[in-house]
């Protein structure tokens, strides 16, 4: 901002302290303080559900990273997600302990698939920071290999969107099988505490919430770090002309890796805080249609505006969680109308049409001969 | 054998397109500090020639060297921008969702374009000095902070050549600088040039002969992927071959 | 094929023996009868075809009798004696007898049965009778079998025949006809000798082995390495024919999509639920046809349902192109993610519209497969598919390259701009030629009711790998999208065998993504200034 560019967020700075407030202290409280039968109170049923939703949202971020402003399509963020969620609900499996149906050490589908011994690769997430980490440096590390090999070749466009689609389906496809010892068709599941804490008890998942908050919002500054340095302008910069971003002198391929896998740790540490609250991980939650839904967060909030990705994130699963509801067979309707009509109606999302009613009002107050430059974060 | 030391030499490249042979043992040699302009009809291997210097384009067989032993064959594009080899592109080429300022900040030589570098660097004094002279040089001092995207197609080509003035390259390749511009743009763009000239090694691709004759010393005329002819302007325009090939073409397009 | 059963063999000789000593004139007869081929048949139609009945009336009292030798002697010499006209009678005695009794007797039923079967006007019934025989372990269906093989008109029918009397004679006491049996098993590679025949083998090699067993097992060794060495290549053969056949599916499914790609830069994710609509489609015929015409003229629905199903996904891609994707051009990733909102909404839709199963009945000349050699059998529905496949691609070649709207599809595909100013109308080729290849998904759509279900879900199974081929294929140029779906298809069923199928999946996208470091725009990708 020094460099004298226009990408200010001085008005962005306010709204990240109110939605911050309101997150983080308003609504635990309207949790906590006000008696079950108030019109005030958020039911614990609701409060863990929008923590779902927050943590949907930080992938969201990471996907606007990566599509909104650098421009590249993955279909394949459910992996990273589901790479994420797997490695905690792994270690949440492994503190069911004796407490399985079997009564066994070992989790109750490798006793019923009568595996005898733990796998090896199940021994590191017995460590809860063990789970941590890997929930957030597995997803990176495979989004290296993978994107090491993509964009070294330059694939780019609808290849690698193809590519990322084929990934997703390879993923869903090994994560079902019951040879890989992740649980199969049914996944992990039944967990019971998380580091002594009962899963089960409401302020166990009011401290998830309030953790997930916590991760959104660090996850937030962390993308807006990102696309305030010259390196997010670079990123912008290969979304307008990969061409000239290479005769600047810049590599397009590791500016692509480095936001791919930030993307890709952001949508491990959205799986990590998906699976306590939501207590269980499917591979139905990392295929292709899944991953596909999470690219119409970014999409439907309006991609190349982070707050956008959130707002898009929290508003479809809250309208898929009340559809789905009332109107089960309607959904795919709905979800499908929304991508048409998304793309080819409102490009930029609802930060767009919000953008647009402003400007049009800013048109109207203000005295005419000044342009509106626009946002910055375009 | 570069008794005079050129920047840049070209000894029989052959560049085929699925038989098409773009270009054609081409031979090409221009010094340091040296304004050239090459001329062609269509199809005559202009921007492949320049393709083939910037690592875009592969050529079959053939010797590229810049200075006085780099081989450029086998290198990256971004290897030879880092050479000091700049672009500028036939239609313009700029990153139009970032202000024209940031443009040219992307553009600016640094010492390391990493991405770690550039995630934590910001801008010294110094850079941000040359970056408002340059705003001046190329006449977009008011349009700083104007998205890149909304400018005249005259600007952007400045904007253009701008950003390859920043990065300081020892040669710079100028496909059609002109194209689309007015008269006047035409001639402060000669100037702007010229004035290049004194500093860096130019190639410039160019089909408006008025442009030529402003700003070139040595033309090279190129037909069929070959060097056909190379010398001064009134040379070029009294060779009989030169403009047997302009002509033939003529009679063909009307 | 246990110790049992060569224990009943032995006890089957015996019994044989003293049937033989009571009825010599009823041998003399079935002899007759057995040298006499088919005649039989006829002749158990009339009283006459029993020829003792007292004694076969008898033996039919005593197969339940509580006496094991007594019994095993009634079902001995009904096995001589009688035939399938015995079947309703013996049927009778088993719904009355003691659970002891019910399976031999049930076992003579079925071996009546199969011999009456050998004689079926229908090759499929005469040889799935030959292999009931074959495994029945009876040594007196050897001379059924030899006589029935004499007259067997099919080659397949009669292999199999000889197949089953060679496997029923290697149970022989004789060494020098158990070898014989031996070595004609391996004359005909029959996979199904290979256990037997193992258990020969480890019979020679033991330890108290005699001197004829290790001739056997000799003959046994030397014919189970031929039928082995048959059977990989026959595996071979086979794991070909299954590559080519997923190969051709691929092709037509890709093929569209390819052109649309290389003409408009657009990858329509939509494009498996346009191939829904040509099963469906195909699915509709069928059931018209049912409704409202003649059954006679059912079996040709499934070649009316062809243009039927090319037409309407050429028409749900009109629609298509005209509603969403005209408005996207030149936004590749855009019209990827609404073409899939419109794939989700058609699926969906016909979810609702037509439940989740249905099936259309291939006809009867598609049921069925023809054998090309031992071990290797052919449905015919793999080799229509392969067929049309070919069919499918000369259809594309002719259109793209000997017809006008092809000439202006190839202008448009080298050089938009200039296509436009020379007043080709770009936008109606885009349309015409999205709808082309939307019919061509229409019409693959129409072939995979042949190997699968109709249901919503259809076009999701394949469409991944068609991306790929795509991908791989590169733009531009037809050959390309041939040799990746070549190469894809045949890898596929390449590894599955050791990897598994899922495996093979995740294997096969390792290597697109290998092959894209070697050939970042596929295969054939077009060169030239254009190219980017």
């Amino acid at each position: 901002m020094t460099d004298g560019t226009t990408n200010t967020n001085r008005g962005g700075g306010l709204a990240f302290w109110v939605v911050g407030f309101v997150l983080l202290v308003a609504m635990p409280l309207l949790n906590v303080m006000p008696p079950e039968d108030s019109w005030l109170h958020l039911s614990d049923f609701s409060l863990n559900r929008f923590g779902k939703f927050l943590a949907f949202a930080i992938l969201a971020l990471g996907l606007d990273l990566i599509w909104g402003y650098t421009g590249i399509l993955s279909l394949g963020q459910g992996v990273f997600f589901g790479l994420g969620a797997y490695c905690m609900g792994m270690h949440l499996m492994l503190t069911i302990g004796k407490e399985s149906v079997y009564g066994s050490d070992l989790p109750d589908f490798m006793v019923w698939n009568q595996v005898k011994a733990l796998p090896f690769f199940w021994k590191p997430f017995f460590s809860f920071p063990g789970a941590v980490l890997g929930s957030i440096l597995v997803p990176m590390l495979f989004a290296s290999v993978f994107g090491f090999f993509a964009f070294r070749s330059r694939i780019k466009g609808v290849y690698f969107a193809i590519i990322t689609q084929a990934l997703a389906l390879a993923a869903w496809l090994v994560f079902n099988r019951n040879d890989t010892n992740l649980g199969g068709t049914n996944g992990l599941t039944d967990f019971k505490q998380v580091i002594g804490y009962r899963l089960s008890d409401a302020s166990t998942q009011l401290g998830l919430y309030i953790l997930t908050v916590l991760c959104l919002g660090g996850a937030y500054l962390l993308c807006r770090w990102i696309i305030a340095s010259r390196a997010g302008r670079v990123l912008i910069a290969v979304r307008d002309s990969e061409q000239r971003v290479v005769f600047s002198g810049y590599t397009p391929a590791n500016y692509k890796l480095f936001v791919f896998v930030v993307a890709a740790g952001l949508a491990g540490l959205a799986g990590m805080l998906y699976v306590p609250q939501v207590g269980i991980i499917t591979p139905a939650q990392i295929g292709v249609l899944p991953s596909l839904e999470m690219v119409i967060w970014v999409a439907v909030g309006g991609r190349g505006s982070l707050s956008g990705a959130v707002l898009g994130a929290v508003i479809v699963n809250y309208g898929r969680s009340i559809l789905t509801n009332y109107f089960p067979g309607l959904w795919p309707f709905i979800l499908g109308g929304l991508f048409v009509l998304v793309v080819l109606l409102f490009p930029d999302g609802l930060v767009g049409i919000i953008r647009k009613g402003k400007s049009l009002l800013g048109q109207r107050k203000a005295s005419v001969g000044k342009a509106p430059v626009p946002e910055g974060e375009r | 054998m570069t008794e005079r030391g050129s920047i840049i030499q070209l000894e029989g490249v052959v560049v085929d397109y699925d038989g098409f042979k773009a270009l054609n043992k081409l031979n090409f040699i221009v010094d340091y500090k040296e304004l050239r302009v090459v001329i062609g009809p269509n199809g005559a291997g202009k921007t492949t020639l320049l393709d083939v210097i910037c690592g875009k384009t592969k050529p079959a067989s053939g010797r590229v060297f810049f200075g006085e032993r780099v081989n450029l064959i086998g290198k990256r594009e971004d290897e030879i921008v880092s050479l000091g080899i700049g672009r500028k592109f036939q239609a313009p080429s700029i990153y139009g969702n970032l202000t024209v300022w940031e443009n040219l900040d992307l553009s600016l030589k640094r010492s390391s374009k990493g991405v770690f570098p550039t995630l934590i660097g910001k801008s010294t004094a110094e850079e941000r000095a040359r970056i408002a002279q340059n705003l001046e040089t190329i006449g977009l001092k008011d349009y700083a902070h104007t998205r890149a995207g909304s400018l005249s197609h005259g600007q952007k080509q400045w904007l253009e050549i701008g950003m390859v003035i920043l990065q300081d390259p020892a040669l710079l390749l100028v496909d059609e600088p002109v194209a689309g511009m007015t008269d006047k743009e035409t001639e402060q763009t000669g100037r702007l040039l010229q004035s290049l000239a004194e500093k860096h090694a130019i190639v410039v691709i160019e089909h408006d002969m008025d442009f030529v004759r402003q700003i070139a010393r040595v033309v090279t005329v190129l037909h069929e992927g070959t060097v056909i002819f190379e010398g001064t302007v009134e040379q070029v325009q009294a060779n009989e071959r030169v403009r047997e090939i302009y002509l033939g073409r003529q009679k063909v397009a009307h | 094929m246990s110790t049992v059963s060569v224990r009943l063999v032995k006890g089957e000789l015996i019994m044989m023996m003293i049937a033989l000593g009571r009825t010599v004139a009823a041998l003399g007869l079935v002899g007759l009868f057995l040298l006499s081929g088919q005649t039989w048949a006829i002749a158990a139609d009339g009283p006459v075809a029993a020829p003792s009945t007292s004694s076969i009336d008898q033996a039919l009292t005593q197969v339940t009798s509580e006496d094991e030798s007594i019994r095993d002697a009634a079902i001995r010499l009904l096995i001589e004696q009688g035939d399938v006209s015995l079947v309703p009678r013996l049927d009778e005695i088993r719904a009355n007898a003691d659970r002891s009794v019910r399976q031999p007797i049930k076992q003579l039923m079925d071996l009546f049965k199969n011999r009456a079967k050998l004689t079926s006007p229908n090759t499929d019934v005469r040889r799935s009778a030959a292999t009931d025989l074959g495994t029945s372990g009876k040594p007196s269906a050897i001379p059924w079998l030899d006589a029935a093989s004499a007259n067997e008109p099919n080659r397949w029918v009669r292999y199999t025949m000889e197949e089953s009397a060679a496997l029923l004679k290697l149970a022989s006491d004789d060494p020098s006809i158990k070898a014989a049996a031996a070595d004609t098993l391996g004359n005909l590679r029959s996979q199904n000798g290979v256990p037997v025949l193992k258990q020969l083998v480890e019979a020679g090699a033991a330890a108290e082995a005699t001197e004829p067993q290790k001739t056997v097992a000799k003959a046994a060794g030397a014919a189970i390495e031929r039928i082995e060495t048959w059977g990989v290549w026959s595996n071979v053969f086979e794991t070909i024919f299954r590559g080519i056949s997923l190969s051709s599916i691929l092709l037509v499914m890709s093929i569209g999509l390819a052109i649309v790609f290389g003409l408009m830069g657009v990858i329509n994710m939509a494009h498996g639920e346009l191939m829904m609509v040509g099963a469906y489609a195909t699915f509709d015929t069928q059931e018209i046809f049912k409704a409202f015409l003649p059954p006679s003229m059912f079996e040709s629905y499934f070649l009316t349902a062809m243009p039927v199903a090319f037409l309407a996904a050429a028409g749900f891609g009109l629609v298509l192109e005209a509603t969403v994707i005209r408005f996207l051009y030149g936004r590749p990733l855009e019209t990827m993610l609404a073409t899939w909102g419109v794939s989700l909404v058609m699926m969906q839709a016909a979810r609702v519209y037509f439940g989740d199963l249905t099936a259309v009945i291939a006809p009867g000349w598609l049921s069925g497969g023809a054998q090309v050699m031992v071990g290797v059998y052919l449905p015919f529905n793999r080799i229509f598919i392969i067929g049309m496949s070919i069919v499918c691609i000369l259809g594309v070649y002719l259109v793209l390259f000997r017809s006008s709207l092809g000439l202006r599809v190839r202008a448009v595909m080298q050089n938009r701009n200039m296509s436009a100013c020379l007043g080709i109308p770009t936008r109606k080729v885009d349309a015409y030629t999205f709808a082309f290849g939307s019919g061509l998904a229409g019409v693959a759509g129409w072939a995979l009711t042949l190997v699968g279900n109709v249901d919503p879900g259809l076009g999701q199974n394949y469409i991944v790998d068609a991306f790929m081929v795509v991908v791989t294929g590169g733009v531009g140029k037809l050959a390309g999208t041939i040799v990746a779906s070549l190469g894809i298809g045949g890898l596929n069923k390449l590894i599955e065998p050791s990897f598994g199928a899922v495996y093979g999946k995740v294997f096969i996208l390792v290597m697109v993504i290998l092959f894209l470091q070697w050939r970042p725009s596929g295969l054939f990708a077009m060169k030239g200034r254009n190219a980017d």
